[in-house]
């Protein structure tokens, strides 16, 4: 196998979570979109640990995965106040600080 | 050798076409259930791609992390901010155009840096790396940031549970 049909597999991923995050306006399809840009970063890490016969690419990817998981928990319980003060998840209408 | 080298070449692309698109269904669905399950359908390709690679317990930790907890997460999400459970038109902001142009460009870079970087770098998955040898790793060479990403854990729990919770 080639290295770079995983790291083209990733960089699709990637722009596709690029794509979400700066079109999407659900606060919870947001996050989601950053979800792919994650994963696109741990195939990238996978594929070349194994490239390099390395162990260490395996756990980059494994301390992303738990620092992913603290992000989306972090992440929602923002998204359910900001529900919760606004009676929506529409992120375009969070404009209090903008100068 | 070869047949085994095109077997996985083969499983690769059905994997990957799949993942691909999920992926686009996810930023395009107009429904958030279904971007949330289409979201299941790319992590679960992105496990497949670890075993491919050889990194089974990454894999199953991909499968046990994103699909078991991350997406529930997901799903509760969803319900409690009462999204309709169906077709929403206004899921996109105005800057779709924009935000096409963007994420395009940075594909165009990453392909073009990439071709030219690792053109005919093979991988060679003879020697699959072992649970044993990542537990290893972990608990010597990296020990120190495995404390560090327990502690932030305990952070986030406390942070999340500070932040959701009435009173």
């Amino acid at each position: 196998m080639l290295l770079n049909q995983f790291l083209f597999l990733a960089a699709v991923l990637f722009c596709t979570g690029i794509y979400g995050v700066l079109a999407r306006k659900n606060g919870v399809l947001v996050l989601m979109s950053v979800e792919l840009i994650l994963n696109a970063v741990n195939l990238n890490l996978v594929a070349f640990g194994a490239f390099n016969q390395s162990v260490a690419g395996q756990v980059f990817a494994l301390f992303v995965i738990a620092i992913a998981a603290a992000e989306v928990g972090v992440g929602l319980a923002i998204v359910l106040l900001i529900y919760r003060n606004r009676k929506s998840v529409d992120l375009t209408g969070i404009d209090a600080l903008k100068g | 050798m070869v047949a085994v080298a095109t077997a996985q070449n083969v499983a690769f692309w059905a994997i990957a076409v799949v993942m691909i698109g999920a992926a686009f269904n996810v930023v395009t669905s107009t429904n958030v259930v279904r971007a949330a399950l289409s979201l299941v359908v790319v992590l679960a390709g992105v496990a497949a791609q670890y075993i491919l690679l050889a990194a089974e317990f990454t894999a199953v930790v991909q499968v046990l992390v994103y699909i078991g907890a991350v997406v529930v997460l997901f799903l509760f999400g969803i319900m409690l901010t009462r999204a309709r459970i169906g077709h929403e038109s206004d899921l996109d902001n105005s800057n779709r155009i924009p935000a096409f142009v963007v994420s395009f460009a940075v594909f165009v870079l990453l392909v073009a840096l990439l071709r030219d970087a690792f053109g005919h770098a093979h991988i060679n998955v003879s020697a699959p790396s072992t649970t044993e040898q990542v537990g290893d790793a972990i608990f010597s060479t990296y020990l120190v940031p495995f404390e560090v990403a327990s502690v932030l854990l305990l952070a986030a729990l406390v942070g999340a549970i500070v932040l959701a919770r009435r009173d």
